[in-house]
């Protein structure tokens, strides 16, 4: 199998958010960097599928050049080779960013041969906008599903057999003629640590970069209709304009005991809030 | 949300492993209504005790941090937290195996048992996962462990809270602390007020932010110290017990590793010092982990991982086990390295108990909460004072610098005399040109860069042959000179000029100042006016806190003259005790006077060529100061030596200065004056005199009788320590310091080997000797005697050995010399008689 | 005149999903901003009964592919199904519930029509070029956004407008569509279907749930939480320390790369209050907090709290309960 994952680089977030005074990111002064969660779970089942079934990954992501570090994080559980398209000037709308990925995989086909399996995540952790995956594979002429949790492959490797949870509970399973995009859940598996060979090993491996620049829909704002290179037509957005933190509507929570000696004040509540009929 | 008293005895800020141990000992010596308050919560509340190593090497070349290390570790065994794995130095050079050796050497002169330097093989059973093939052998000691940090904390909470004498206050910020006059009123929180005279600061990377609050200064840095987790190692998963091999530091490459469970810890002081803003930690709320552990930075470690991979291939290389924790851990960096202790010069009742690691935090604690309650702490603390800084020591500039430069020596090969290369030339004599032109060596003392020898005296080894004592090996060779010697015997033969603009000056004056100087010295300073007296300080339980000089200029003025090194921490000691009437004032007169040491037996030739004024012995007797007149300059001559010799300190206005230099070296000429270094004045003179050096032969665990310092008269005056000495007196010495000369310098390799101080001193079968108080004794300072032609060294002994003519030995670098007592007590080596001082 | 918002309604045993219905809710209020009508697209075989719910909440025409191909989730087949009606309607705007499978078909809408998307909106301003408000880190931040686009493809975040019928009831009108679906848009297909493994309510469903941090301590411990929401009728649930340490399903993850629920009380045990946890659970009309730590970030979340051991406060609340119960 010729595996190729997306991941996105994001802020490794765990405290209060704080942004910069642009309003225009995250400030990351105190933060480290991850690869997005699903797409970790991604690039550990590339590594597994790999391992298990022969063949070949690649993780690519599109982001500034500091991403590297991301794509070593990637390559030091043991994917093969990675691609950047390093882009400068902020973040890529969806549009444009899927454009640019689905150019790089029609190259990179067409210098490597075919993927079997492109992963994405599911949704990326930082803008959660759920369509790079279904836009890539739409570009591509691939069918494509989401949310999956659960990946094996049929006796004659022609296919592949995707498992998602279904709404409400329970799985559905997807059978999908390869090559097939995959957009991956965390939940997948449980992502192993980089080994410090795997680490050293992938400091030594080449990073392909592919300049892009800043974002094809420009400066804010840019309207509908206006000439967009690269999107093949497609009308890029939305355009990201201010980012603020959320009002925090509770207040302190109300103590109503200490130890197990609380429990009748707790289900008197219980009783007042109506979830305890009586 | 806690409830917190509106008034407290005490109010210690931070409860990390310093705050806990400060609580705790307050408590246990009777402090009560103390308040803990910590932004966090318990019992990690995000500070960098939470991401501790929290494993304990004793042994450290300093004697103090020592002593706050064996202390710690005590304490920690009575918790019950302690567990003790044993540890191993590796060598992976010839010269850091030289170094075993001498932590060793150090090791017995703390009285740190057993040491021993063991095989590659031994190490390799030891460790059975090592890669021998790099390790030339180790020291194994196996009195190494692993403390519970946030249990020990926990328990010593407890245990005060079972006292009823701690409210704990977490989840608090402390907003400000209020002063009024120069000492704490209160400290303000966003859960109220506290009112209180008394604050300990103990907030780790966070110290310096909260004593600005007061007005108080903290100079420390926070610093990232990276460290990684891996695993699970396959190796390890038979291991039986949760630490089943010892703690292993890969000293050259400045890392440490452990095994804990299925899991190897390697930790690392070699990448680049990453030092950080105090204003730039997260707060507990941003952080993502917790403040004081930011992310990695994996460029950083990368070429750490490779040494690590070569030392431990089978673990290391393990692909199965996987780098699961892996941070930028913050901790504190002091400009030289020592921790900050004591009570701020700013702000009276502001204490610090920053800068501490867990290894001796508990040893600290209680050193601290001793000198809060009876100014007597049992370990002397006075390299960690906080008085000892300067101003400039409290620079970003050279908290940066120093730290930065400090970080990749923490495991280090660092030279008893080593020198800092970063922010030199802060603080620069009037003769600095001269000096430079003479091809001075500056050594620098209280930011003061002083000639420690000059170049320009390199002809005076013709003159002196063998007798400047050579020295053949590099380690010895390092940090000196034979120049040092020749200037010494040149010196001796006819005169030496010495800068001596490092010392520290204060006037104390007004109709108070005698009564205030009495008060804190032991010799009696009601001298009449135009004299100079010599005197030690002692604390109240007799400890020697400092020794000396005043001068008396009038009935109420006087010269306080002392060491730079202790400068500022004597001024503190001075100012803290003027009296509250106001009849008594200290003016820091050190960078408004420089001062020109002009010692030997032309001294006197050169001076009176110099100012038209009566400079016999019958009208500038010893222990007298005059106003001279030199080359234009009013200047006061003091004649007093630290040398041995006939001659003066001359004190001049600090731009006037140079137009002295002048005068003295063109009189000079004639005579043969040469300059002269630090290394005479300092080490060889001092030596063959026996002259005491605070920090060497005379700390608070010593006493007057012992140092040989004891007048056959006690002063009518009371002085602080004074019921203590004559209890000294009375009881008579328990050791006795000696000169020891050394008799055979031969080591096995016959190379002559020179002692550089801090050596063991062994009974002639190889024994440690141990005075009635369990004090172990050592080289307390060690140097050439070119003028007695032996190498020589101080030690308290004792009384047995403490005779002139026994034979003991000193180990050196994994050897053992012969030494003989040359002198008990403090009788020179260096005409006995001092006929040349009074000639 | 304005081109009306078409909102596409997920549904299930024959009733319309809540998302689905807070999607609508949300419709409703850009249709009043637009001028617009409301109308809906429903699929699948036998869905007019959904269909005819809709009035109640202000839909005034539904569009249904009654095509069984479009029973079982296909996305590219529901997308092409949408693009049909779009075609036809040439809609405003496209809203649909910013669920799993309502994101995914809205992503094959836009991949085909080559238009943007926003998921997981919270607000919107039509106007020259549209303004909205979505979220970030599954609601840790929120983003001011435009979209500039001739149809513009909205996905309505969960839990950030309530499902509530209008107070004008009326029947829509309901007109049936062949959807035109090629054979890729069929080649993702569920090939297979397992029911869930217990009888219970669902995490997504329950009016409580009681979920475990690593305070729980253990997977064993989870035992005492399965007892209190039997006792509740609720589920159990956890963060994702807790899944990642195995003691629980993925399925029953809470947070921003699990499950976002909305239960009427959230009993948190043992759960310190990470971001990612928090944003999972802050639908909850209540929060009860159960921790020894009095200053974990959970409190400031929390509207009740208990603090102490879990292992001691968590039974001895099932006991209450029983005790209560208990025929006197």
């Amino acid at each position: 199998m010729n595996i190729l994952v997306c991941v996105k680089r994001v802020p490794q977030t765990g405290g209060r958010i704080v942004l910069t005074a642009d309003g225009q990111a995250i400030d990351t002064k105190f933060l480290g960097h991850t690869i997005s969660p699903h797409e970790e779970c991604g690039v550990e089942e590339a590594v597994q599928i790999v391992e298990k079934e022969g063949g070949s990954s690649a993780v690519l992501t599109l982001g500034p050049a500091e991403a590297e570090e991301q794509l070593r994080d990637a390559m030091a559980i043991g994917i093969d080779r990675a691609i950047l398209l390093e882009t400068t000037g902020g973040e890529w709308d969806p549009v444009s960013t899927a454009g640019a990925i689905a150019e790089t995989v029609e190259a990179q086909e067409a210098a490597h041969g075919h993927f079997d399996l492109l992963f994405f995540g599911n949704e990326a952790a930082d803008t959660g906008d759920y369509q790079i995956g279904v836009r890539v594979a739409v570009a591509l002429g691939r069918p494509v599903i989401n949310g999956i949790k659960d990946i094996w492959f049929t006796d004659d490797r022609h296919a592949v057999l995707a498992r998602r949870e279904a709404p409400g509970g329970g799985w559905e399973t997807y059978e999908l003629p390869l090559p097939v995009v995959l957009g991956v859940k965390e939940g997948l598996n449980l992502p192993r640590y980089p080994s410090v060979p795997g680490r050293l090993r992938a400091k030594k491996k080449e990073v392909e970069r592919v300049a892009l620049g800043s974002s094809p829909s420009g400066a804010l704002g840019l309207g509908a209709g206006e000439d967009s290179a690269g999107l093949g037509g497609a009308v890029p957005g939305p355009t990201k304009l201010l980012l603020r933190l959320p009002q925090e509507e509770r207040s302190a929570a109300e103590v109503i005991g200490r130890g197990a000696e609380a429990a009748p004040a707790v289900v008197d509540m219980l009783e007042r809030i109506g979830v305890l009929a009586r | 949300m806690a409830t917190l008293p509106d008034r407290a005895r005490v109010v210690v800020i931070g409860a990390g492993i310093v705050g806990n141990s400060m609580a705790w000992h307050l408590a246990r010596l009777g402090w009560r209504d103390i308040v803990l308050l910590e932004k966090g919560t318990l019992p990690s509340p995000g500070g960098s005790t939470g991401h501790a190593s929290n494993f304990i090497f004793l042994t450290d070349h300093s004697k103090e941090m020592t002593a706050f290390t064996l202390d710690s570790v005590r304490q920690y065994e009575e918790l019950g937290v302690f567990t003790k794995t044993g540890g191993i130095e590796v060598a992976r050079t010839a010269e850091r195996m030289q170094e075993l050796t001498r932590r060793i050497t150090s090791s017995k002169s703390w009285g740190i048992e057993p040491a021993e330097l063991i095989s590659t093989e031994r190490v390799k059973e030891l460790v059975p996962f090592i890669n021998a093939d790099i390790v030339l052998g180790g020291v194994f000691w196996p009195n190494v462990g692993v403390v519970d940090s946030l249990e020990a904390g926990t328990l010593m909470r407890r245990k005060a809270q079972e006292l009823g004498a701690l409210t704990i206050g977490a989840g608090v910020e402390v907003t400000g602390i209020d002063t009024k006059e120069g000492r704490v009123t209160g400290v303000r929180t966003d859960q109220g007020d506290i009112a209180t005279d008394t604050v300990v600061i103990a907030c780790g990377v966070w110290s310096s932010r909260i004593a600005a609050m007061a007005g108080a200064s903290i100079p420390l840095t926070p610093a990232v110290h990276q460290m990684i987790d891996i695993g699970p190692v396959a190796i390890f998963e038979h291991v039986e017990s949760a630490v089943g091999y010892p703690i292993i530091r890969d000293v050259d490459t400045n890392m440490y590793e452990r095994q804990h469970g299925n899991e190897f810890e390697v930790g690392s002081y070699a990448h680049r010092a990453i030092l950080m803003d105090a204003d730039d930690i997260p707060s507990i709320a941003e952080a993502a982990l917790s403040p004081t552990m930011l992310p990695f930075t994996q460029d950083d470690f990368d070429p750490q991982l490779e040494d690590a991979l070569e030392l431990f291939p089978e673990v290391m290389g393990d692909e199965k086990a996987g780098m699961k924790l892996a941070i930028n851990g913050l901790l504190s960096l002091t400009p030289d390295g020592n921790p900050i202790l004591g009570e701020t010069p700013e702000v009276k009742g502001l204490w610090s108990a920053a800068a501490i690691w867990i290894k001796e935090a508990p040893g600290i604690a209680k050193t601290i909460a001793e000198w809060m309650t009876t100014g007597e702490p049992e370990i002397d603390p006075h390299g960690s004072d906080i008085a000892r800084f300067y101003d400039h020591h409290k620079t970003a500039k050279h908290i940066a610098a120093r730290t930065i430069e400090g970080y990749n020596k923490t495991y280090g090969i660092v030279h008893p005399m080593e020198q800092w290369a970063s922010n030199r030339g802060v603080r620069l004599s009037p003769f600095y040109e001269r000096e430079q032109a003479l091809g001075a060596q500056f050594f620098e003392a209280a930011g003061w860069e002083r000639p420690y020898w000059y170049g320009a005296n390199e002809r005076l080894l013709a003159d002196y042959g063998d007798r400047v004592m050579p020295r053949a090996p590099e380690w010895e060779s390092r940090w000196w000179s034979p120049i040092i010697n020749a200037e010494h015997l040149a010196m001796r033969d006819r005169a030496g000029m010495v800068d001596l603009s490092a010392f520290a000056i204060f006037h104390v004056t007004g109709p108070g100042a005698l009564a205030h100087l009495e008060r804190l010295c032991v010799n009696k300073v009601d001298v009449a006016p135009g004299r100079t007296v010599y005197t030690p300080m002692l604390n109240g339980a007799g400890g020697i806190l400092a020794d000396l000089t005043i001068m008396r200029l009038a009935h109420d003025r006087f010269r306080v003259v002392t060491g730079g090194g202790m400068g500022m921490r004597d001024k503190k000691l001075f100012t803290d005790a003027l009296p509250a009437d106001g009849s008594a004032q200290l003016f820091d007169a050190t960078s408004e006077l420089t001062t020109i040491g002009l010692w030997g037996p032309r001294a006197r030739d050169i001076l009176a060529g110099v100012t038209s004024g009566d400079v016999s012995h019958a009208a500038f007797p010893f222990l007298s100061t005059k106003t001279v007149e030199i080359n234009g300059v009013r200047a006061l001559a003091s004649r007093i030596s630290y040398v041995g010799e006939l001659g003066w300190e001359i004190y001049a206005p600090m731009e006037q200065g140079r137009r002295v230099w002048d005068a003295l070296w063109e009189a000079g000429q004639p005579h043969g004056l040469v300059p002269v270094g630090i290394g005479t004045y300092a080490v060889t003179a001092r030596l063959e005199k026996g002259y005491r050096a605070h920090g060497n032969e005379l700390e608070l665990d010593f006493n007057l009788v012992d140092a040989g310092m004891a007048r056959p008269t006690v002063k009518d005056a009371d002085f602080v320590g004074k019921a203590a000495y004559l209890a000294q007196r009375a009881a008579g010495p328990t050791a006795i310091l000696c000169t020891l000369t050394l008799e055979d310098a031969t080591s096995k390799s016959g190379v002559k080997r020179y002692m550089l101080g801090r050596e063991p001193i062994l009974s002639r079968d190889g024994k440690p000797l141990t005075d009635a108080h369990g004090r172990r004794s050592y080289a307390t300072s060690a140097g050439s005697g070119p003028s007695v032609g032996k190498h020589l060294l101080m030690s308290y002994l004792p009384l047995e050995q403490a005779v002139v003519g026994t034979e003991l030995l000193v180990e050196y670098l994994g050897e053992q010399y012969p030494v003989t007592v040359a002198v008990a007590g403090a009788t020179p080596l260096f005409d006995p008689e001092n006929a040349r001082i009074r000639a | 005149m304005s081109g009306p918002v078409l909102a596409f309604i997920e549904h299930a045993g024959g009733e319309p999903d809540r998302l689905s219905l807070e999607a609508l809710a949300f419709a409703r209020s850009l249709v009043t901003k637009l001028g617009a009508a409301l109308e809906a697209v429903v699929l699948g075989s036998g869905v007019e009964g959904v269909a005819g719910q809709l009035g109640a909440h202000g839909v005034g025409a539904a569009h249904v592919a009654t095509d069984a191909r479009l029973d079982d989730f296909a996305p590219a087949a529901w997308g092409a199904a949408i693009r049909t009606i779009v075609a036809a309607r040439a809609p405003a705007a496209v809203v649909v519930a910013g669920s799993e499978r309502g994101n995914e078909v809205l992503a094959h809408v836009a991949a085909r029509l080559g238009l943007p998307m926003a998921a997981n909106v919270i607000e919107v301003t039509p106007g020259n070029s549209w303004r909205l408000v979505r979220q970030r880190w599954a609601g840790s931040l929120l983003e001011d956004a435009a979209l500039d686009a001739p149809i513009r493809l909205l996905s309505v975040a969960p839990h950030a407008v309530a499902a509530a019928p209008t107070a004008a009831t009326s029947v829509p009108t309901i007109s049936t569509f062949a959807p035109e679906l090629e054979p890729a848009d069929l080649v993702a297909r569920v090939v297979r279907r397992e029911p869930k493994a217990s009888a219970g309510v669902s995490l997504a469903d329950a009016k409580v749930v009681v979920g475990g941090g690593r305070g729980v301590g253990s997977a064993a411990g989870f035992a005492n939480l399965e007892a209190l929401a039997k006792e509740l009728g609720g589920a159990v649930g956890g963060s994702r320390v807790v899944t990642s340490l195995g003691w629980r399903p993925h399925s029953d993850q809470i947070g921003q790369t699990g499950l976002r629920i909305a239960p009427d009380l959230y009993i948190a045990c043992g759960i310190s209050g990470a971001i990612q946890h928090i944003v999972g659970c802050k639908a909850a009309k209540r929060i009860l907090a159960i921790n020894t730590d009095p200053d974990s970030p959970i409190m400031a979340v929390a509207d009740y709290a208990v603090i102490g051991d879990l292992g001691a406060v968590v039974p001895a609340i099932t006991a209450e309960i029983e005790r209560r119960r208990a025929p006197a």
